[in-house]
């Protein structure tokens, strides 16, 4: 696994030294302080009211902000995910430098995995920058961090989950706008996967609602470590990955 | 160091290499030399592991290339015709990077990348990205990759397409002076570079040999007795061609003259003689001491050009369909 971590390091790299990096991150944190600004807003303005009605204020930051909050910070997500996944090999292939990585001496394996990490590691990096957020929460209230800590484990494992599928989409054509493109409507279907279940409980429907990724978000975003969503995640992430290793090796066959 | 073994690679619907058997010994130069699409890229690809060839058999270094292809990498430098730089990275991180994946670390990785700064040319630009590099300067960055890891087999795909002239004559003498270290295999389509780089060349058309020989041997061949041009002009009034052509018959050692051209006063012979024999000498004083001016004197050698004009110009005569596809999009 040397050799993933040497192609991790690059992509890293050329992440951070191109403006790809910062002007996600300069999004994301935009978007994301819009979010708890209006969150934090409601929250006192409820609190207030309900004192002047002389009742007790709400005491659960945790339900009031954090929860909602997170909720859309993981939605968020999918719109950035594809931003960060359609380059991992798109890129390489229309500059030609897949030529260089398949006739090393690694394996296709270790270059995915390589290019996967790195692209979970600058999502990680995203929603790093939403915790300042909570840093005020945590300066003048008293939140639980617990189910906070939960939360944000169940955004990396849907962020790692959806970029192993941004992985393989990328890997389908030398067009970056192509790979971005296909990864959201994949990102958006998975969304909306959960909808159906809601007004037909067929077998099929309750099918497409487990693969919905924002449904295994939920137990996580309560503050629950479910094994059951975990291992959703996972299998994700590996089919993901096994996809990406069987689309790089139909690539050396066909092309 | 490279034995190919009956190599076939098949696409959908074109056979891009078909049953192609030759071998390089270690240290040489060698010219991989086709028209477009003839399949020097796919030849090249299997070469490097890049994908596996339909059927047949390649060996690189010892490694067969289908079922030990991480050790045949291990020993091959590799420049596609497009060098693979990321453009967005600083040529020394570069260098490192692909150092790294080639297997290279701690203070040897160091002293490679400063070796091969120092031999390719490229110590002035480390720290300039790559995208801002000249064509020139990214081709020899593309040349310091492949030989970072002190590969045994070096295959260079075109090394010196879309460069100028002075920057040709430059990666033509880098590649030279990588020769001996390296065993060298270069495709290209230019003729003269082969002439000028490599000792040995194997030419392929529409995926399939054509000659494989080296490259003295293979003029010789087609040169068969040594030939001669002479431009003859007479100084005053008429010159009979037919007379001189029966003086220039008499000379000893002649085999052969033949009238190539006449114009005006002149005219242009070519006079073949038996192998070996030097007739020139004889040649020009018997076209002074006639009273006739000798305008030009020239050995009339085939230039490769023409060999390979001749050996793939019959072969396109025999096969009636269309041109091959070009295999490198």
């Amino acid at each position: 696994m040397k050799n993933a971590w040497i192609v991790c390091r690059r992509e890293l790299g050329s992440y951070f030294t191109s403006p790809i990096a910062w002007l996600l991150v300069t999004m994301y944190s935009l978007i994301f302080g819009y979010f708890f600004w209006n969150y934090l807003g409601h929250f006192v303005l409820q609190s207030m009211e309900l004192q002047m009605m002389g009742e007790m204020a709400p005491t659960s930051i945790n339900e009031e902000i954090i929860r909602p909050l997170l909720a859309n910070a993981s939605f968020l997500g999918i719109f950035f995910i594809p931003l960060i996944s359609m380059r991992l090999f798109a890129e390489e292939k229309r500059n030609g430098t897949i030529e260089l990585l398949t006739t090393s001496p690694v394996r296709d394996m270790e270059v995915i995995v390589g290019k996967w990490f790195a692209a979970t590691i600058l999502y990680c990096w995203l929603i790093f920058y939403s915790s300042i957020s909570f840093c005020f929460l945590f300066i003048y209230g008293h939140p639980d961090w617990k189910p906070l800590a939960v939360a944000y484990l169940g955004m990396i494992l849907q962020g790692a989950a959806l970029l192993a599928l941004g992985t393989f989409i990328s890997t389908l054509t030398r067009n970056q706008i192509v790979a971005g493109a296909g990864t959201f409507a994949a990102c958006l279907l998975l969304w909306v996967f959960s909808w159906v279940s809601s007004y037909n409980s067929a077998g099929w429907a309750a099918v497409l609602s487990y693969l919905s990724i924002v449904s295994h978000y939920e137990s996580f975003g309560r503050g629950v470590l479910s094994s059951r969503d975990g291992v959703y995640y996972l299998s994700v992430i590996f089919l993901g990955l096994f996809f990406t290793a069987r689309s790089l090796e139909s690539l050396r066959w066909r092309s | 160091m490279i034995t190919v073994h009956d190599l076939t690679k098949k696409y959908a619907r074109t056979t891009a290499v078909d049953h192609i058997s030759f071998s390089v010994s270690k240290g040489q130069i060698v010219g991989f030399l086709g028209p477009n699409g003839a399949g020097k890229t796919t030849t090249m690809r299997m070469l490097t592991c890049f994908f596996p060839p339909t059927a047949g058999q390649a060996t690189v270094a010892g490694f067969d290339v289908l079922t030990q292809p991480l050790e045949a990498r291990r020993h091959i430098g590799y420049l596609p015709e497009m060098p693979p730089l990321y453009l967005e990275m600083e040529t020394v991180d570069y260098l490192r990077f692909v150092g790294r994946l080639k297997g290279l670390s701690g203070a040897e990785l160091n002293r490679r990348v400063e070796f091969v700064c120092e031999r390719c040319a490229v110590g002035d630009v480390k720290t300039k990205l790559m995208g801002k590099l000249s064509k020139g300067y990214r081709q020899r960055v593309g040349l310091a990759q492949a030989i970072i890891h002190n590969p045994d087999v070096l295959i260079l795909d075109e090394p010196t397409a879309g460069l100028d002239p002075r920057q040709i004559i430059e990666t033509r003498e880098l590649i030279r002076s990588l020769a001996g270290e390296h065993t060298i295999i270069l495709s290209t389509h230019i003729l003269p570079e082969v002439e000028q780089t490599c000792e040995q060349v194997i030419i392929i058309n529409k995926g399939k040999l054509v000659a494989t020989d080296s490259v003295q041997n293979l003029q010789a061949r087609f040169r068969g007795a040594e030939s001669v041009l002479v431009d003859i002009s007479a100084r005053s009034g008429e010159m009979s061609a037919a007379a001189v052509q029966q003086r220039l018959e008499q000379v000893n050692g002649v085999s052969r003259v033949t009238c190539r051209e006449r114009q005006g006063h002149g005219a242009v012979f070519e006079i073949e003689s038996d192998q070996g024999r030097l007739v020139r000498g004889d040649l020009a004083r018997l076209v002074v001491e006639a009273g006739w001016d000798l305008n030009e004197l020239r050995s009339a050698a085939m230039s490769l050009e023409e060999i390979f004009l001749q050996l793939t110009g019959a072969e396109s005569a025999a096969a009636t369909s269309s041109a091959a596809p070009e295999s490198n999009a």
